[in-house]
Parts: structure tokens; C-alpha cells; sequence
């Protein structure tokens, strides 16, 4: 009973497609949250509207409608996480971006109204079916609204902290960079890289890190600094940490921290002249 | 609820199986996505756990698995031997980190490069390892 | 039978890893490369991995014996290339190959080792 059910709504959908086309993408086009807005042009709505019915119907045609996370539904599902994506990008608010989805709803219903017209027992159960079906589509594309949502956060945060944590190159082969505010985990993972990069790119032969800003030394930031300094002499180059107060060099002995031989400065000018001076470089004032 | 994506086995019986799991390993956290110091340690765990078991489980098998949880990607692997299994698995397993050789098991290691970290050895019947790194 | 080839530079040799290591390609290695620091009574050996996206426990431990038999045949090793992704994961792993030498390059790792060469002479220089 239920397989020919099934089958009904992959029917009603076939024999319909057009009508439903037509219908849904009327409805899309007038509904406020798209071309009121001018963010979509009339053809980019009846194209994606065309796109999405082009991979839902085989996937109808699979007839297992109750499990979204099946392989039978990876290309909707696709399609959705795509459209979510770009929709975050254009300034559209999760609600709006799920609208694509449920107004899709009404022009089902209809279209199964007139499949089904005269045994309201299958109208009820198409329906029913479609409703859920829909609902999760649509839940599917909240989900993924926010996981994209989320996306564009993490990289803007990213690139803010690559800004707060500036590479520069104050000298031919010497490195600096200058920490600060507090170090976590996260924060320490991408400032190393940036840094391991750089000294690549620019074959720097000193690195200087100055930890002057860091108002908190504890084991945590002082590991993290160790496998920095010990990343950068696997590589080939040399690491000078400057900026260490007093009050730092008596957490890291208590903490018990080993720098292994790191050379430790009390501020970026020692370090600096340490590190020309390892570079061959000497000066004499006028 | 983690579900799964993609799965497959390869054999561990020889060099060669390494580099092609070692391989294999690599594509699979391209696919995902993963970033490139993500794939490198994904990769260098498998290297580790996959010479374990050629070499002191006397040869085995890489199960690895595409998961999904929500929308968080992960690649888990699973290597299993029949060898003689680990003793003391708490010696095995601490090994501080500055050191290069930890009774030559690099677990410990493995441990620190993979988000979730899973050991059953029994002496006698072998050894199985499962590893996951989520994206 | 595959090995890894040595190649001369100047007066020191210099090693390029490319593929994947195995054992016996690594046993192989140490013992070409043993034999040939002693007949060309080289002073230094150089150790490419720029090529190596990966390197794992049992290569750097390969590179730390390399290293050391090298200094018991009075030569100095140096470690160059290691790509940024690759020290991140050997630091996290564990591995920081304490008595080896290393440097961003093979033009930077030669000149360490002439640097290393002429201290040497150096000191000889005094003794006398």
C-alpha cells in the first residue's frame, strides 16, 4: 500500500512538472524576501527553482522519502548546502533561505489535489508524506544556512587575527613578530603556520617573537611557544623569543617548563641586535 | 550522531601496503577537505599505526571510514593486526612528548596528532587502533 | 634494487629523500652513505627532504642514526628543507632530533658546513 503511495507522488510530480514549475517559481518571485529586495533577478529564481526540481524528482523516484541522510538524497542535499552557502553571502537571513524550500509545499499540494481528487484517503497520506519530506529538506537547509554562517566567521576571525598578528620583516632575513593579547590554543595553531610560512617565503634566517603584549605566560602558552621555537629550528632557521618580563621568567621556572636552550631577551631591541649580530651584521654610529 | 559516509579496507601485509595506505590516507583528507598541516597529520598518524602493525602485529588491516556528524566532516581509521597485543598499554601510551623514542611504538605520538583516540589490545589475540580527525 | 642516490657537492656529499622510505631502502642508505663519507674522507653530509610532505617517526629516526654515525666518521650532518606542515606535525608528534644540524636550504646547509669546516681548521690552527 505504502510503495504505491509512493509511487503516486513521483507520478503526480512527473505528470505535473511543469504546473508545479511554473507555480512554485511564481511564488518565489513574489514573495518578499527575493526580488522585492532586488538581491535575485527573476531569471536567477526560476533557474534555481528549475535546478532543484531537476534533482529532487529522481530522487523522489528512489521512493525512500523518509530518510533525507540517504545516499538517494546526496545531490538535493548538495544542492541545498550550495544554495544556503551563496545565500549567506548575499545577506539573506536563515528564514528567507528556507522559504525556498517550503513554499515549494504549496504547489505540491496542489498538484497532488488534482492527482488525487477523487480518494481523499491517498490525498491525506501524499500530502502527509510531502509535509515531512519537505520539513526536513527545509530543516536541512537551516542546518547547513548555519554551519555557512558559521564559516564566514571563522575565516573572518582568522583574517582579523592574521592582521593582530602581523608577520614583518624588520630586517634582511630577520623575522619579527610581535604578540598581543592572550594566547590560546587556536590562536597559537595559526600564527604558527602564518609564521612557519613566512620564514619559507622569505628564507629568513632569525624569527624574533615578542611576547611583550602577553599579559599571561601560563604551561599552556609556554608549550605552545616551545613547539613554535622548536618548529622553526626543524626548518632550519633560529628563534629569539623577546618581551620577557621578570614576572614571565618566574612562571615559566616554577611551571617547570624547559625552553631547552631558547635564547631569551628582555625586550625587541636586544633582540634585534643579537639577531643582526648573528647575521654578520655590525654597526658603528657617526 | 555520527553517520557514515564512505568506507573501505586495505591490507597491511607488506611495504607496499603502507605506501598505498599511506596514500590512500592522503586523498581521503584532501577530499574532506582537511587543511594541508591537518592532512599531514592524519597521515603521519596512519604511517605510525600502519608500520605497528606490519611490524609487532605481524601484518594487518586499515578500515577506514568517511563520517559525518551533522554537518562536521571526520575521517576515522581503524587498524587491527593478530599479533601478539600490548602488555603494559599505559607504559606504551606515556611517553612525554620530547622524546623520540617510546619502546618504538610512536602510540603516544599517533595519540597527540588525531582528535579521537581508541586502543584494545589483548596479549596473545592482537591489537586494534581506531583514530578519527574531524574537518 | 633501488637505493637513494649520493651525490657530491663540492666536498660534501648531499642526499635528496624523495619517495617513501622503507626499511630496507633506509638501511641501504646508511650503509652507502657510511661507506662513502669514508672513502671521500668527507667532512659533511647533506640530508634534502624539501621533497617530503610527510615525515614520520621512523624517518626521523633514520635521519638522527644517519647523523650520528656521520659524526662518529667525523662528519657533520645537516637536515634541510622541512616543509613547514612537516615540522608542525614532528613537533606535535613528538620529535625534535636534538643533534641534528639543520638549515632552510641546501645553499644555507652548505654553507653551515664550510662555516663548521673552516672553525675546525681553526682550532687545528691553535693546537699547533
Amino acid at each position: 500500500m505504502t510503495v504505491t503511495k509512493k509511487t503516486s507522488i513521483s507520478e503526480a510530480l512527473s505528470k505535473r512538472r511543469d504546473d508545479i514549475e511554473s507555480q512554485w517559481t511564481g511564488e518565489l518571485k513574489s514573495s518578499t524576501s527575493t526580488s522585492a529586495k532586488g538581491r535575485l533577478t527573476s531569471a536567477e529564481v526560476a533557474d534555481q527553482a528549475k535546478q532543484f526540481l531537476d534533482i529532487f524528482h529522481p530522487a523522489l523516484q528512489t521512493l525512500q522519502l523518509d530518510d533525507i541522510n540517504g545516499s538517494e538524497w546526496l545531490e538535493v542535499r548538495a544542492f541545498l548546502d550550495e544554495l544556503s552557502k551563496r545565500r549567506v553571502l548575499a545577506g539573506f537571513s536563515s528564514d528567507e533561505t528556507a522559504k525556498f524550500i517550503f513554499s515549494l509545499k504549496r504547489s505540491l499540494f496542489d498538484a497532488l489535489k488534482q492527482e488525487f481528487s477523487g480518494d481523499s484517503i491517498q490525498l491525506a497520506d501524499g500530502i502527509w508524506q510531502v509535509t515531512v519530506l519537505l520539513d526536513n529538506l527545509g530543516l536541512h537547509t537551516i542546518k547547513s544556512y548555519q554551519k555557512a554562517r558559521e564559516d564566514v566567521i571563522n575565516r573572518q576571525q582568522e583574517e582579523l587575527l592574521e592582521l593582530s598578528t602581523p608577520v614583518v620583516k624588520i630586517w634582511e632575513g630577520i623575522l619579527a613578530l610581535p604578540m598581543i593579547g592572550t594566547l590560546d590554543s587556536a590562536r597559537t595553531q595559526i600564527v604558527m603556520e602564518s609564521l612557519l610560512q613566512r620564514i619559507v617565503e622569505t628564507e629568513a634566517q632569525i624569527a624574533i617573537i615578542d611576547i611583550t603584549g602577553v599579559p599571561t605566560v601560563d604551561t599552556l602558552v609556554a608549550q605552545h611557544l616551545l613547539k613554535t621555537v622548536t618548529a622553526i629550528r626543524l626548518m632550519g632557521a633560529d628563534c629569539i623569543i623577546s618581551g620577557v618580563r621578570p614576572q614571565i621568567a618566574q612562571t615559566i621556572v616554577h611551571l617547570g617548563v624547559d625552553l631547552q636552550g631558547v635564547t631569551t631577551k628582555a625586550n625587541l631591541a636586544d633582540a634585534l641586535s643579537l639577531a643582526l649580530k648573528r647575521s654578520g651584521f655590525s654597526f658603528s654610529k657617526h | 550522531m555520527p553517520t557514515l559516509h564512505s568506507s573501505g579496507e586495505l591490507p597491511l601485509k607488506s611495504e607496499h601496503d603502507m605506501v598505498l595506505g599511506r596514500q590512500m590516507v592522503r586523498r581521503l583528507a584532501q577530499e574532506q577537505g582537511f587543511s594541508l598541516v591537518d592532512q599531514t597529520k592524519i597521515v603521519t598518524a596512519a604511517s605510525e599505526l600502519a608500520r605497528n602493525a606490519l611490524i609487532y602485529g605481524g601484518g594487518g588491516m586499515l578500515k577506514w571510514e568517511v563520517l559525518l556528524d551533522g554537518l562536521k566532516r571526520g575521517v576515522r581509521l581503524t587498524f587491527q593486526d593478530q599479533g601478539p597485543g600490548i602488555a603494559n598499554v599505559e607504559l606504551a601510551l606515556t611517553d612525554g612528548w620530547t622524546s623520540g623514542h617510546g619502546l618504538g611504538l610512536g602510540l603516544s605520538g599517533a595519540r597527540r596528532l588525531v582528535d579521537d583516540f581508541e586502543l584494545d589490545s589483548v596479549v596473545g589475540q592482537g591489537t586494534r587502533v581506531t583514530v578519527t580527525r574531524w574537518k | 634494487m633501488d637505493r637513494i642516490p649520493i651525490l657530491r657537492m663540492g666536498e660534501f656529499l648531499l642526499v635528496t629523500i624523495q619517495v617513501d622510505m622503507h626499511d630496507q631502502l633506509a638501511l641501504r642508505l646508511q650503509d652507502d652513505l657510511t661507506q662513502a663519507i669514508d672513502a671521500n674522507g668527507t667532512k659533511g653530509v647533506l640530508i634534502d627532504i624539501s621533497a617530503l610532505e610527510m615525515v614520520d617517526s621512523f624517518i626521523g629516526r633514520m635521519i638522527a642514526d644517519i647523523s650520528g654515525m656521520a659524526r662518529i666518521l667525523d662528519a657533520k650532518t645537516v637536515l634541510v628543507g622541512m616543509q613547514p606542515a612537516v615540522a608542525i606535525t614532528l613537533v606535535e608528534l613528538g620529535l625534535s632530533l636534538p643533534g641534528v644540524a639543520t638549515a632552510l636550504n641546501v645553499e644555507r646547509g652548505m654553507q653551515l658546513l664550510r662555516h663548521t669546516r673552516d672553525e675546525a681548521d681553526a682550532d687545528t690552527a691553535l693546537k699547533r
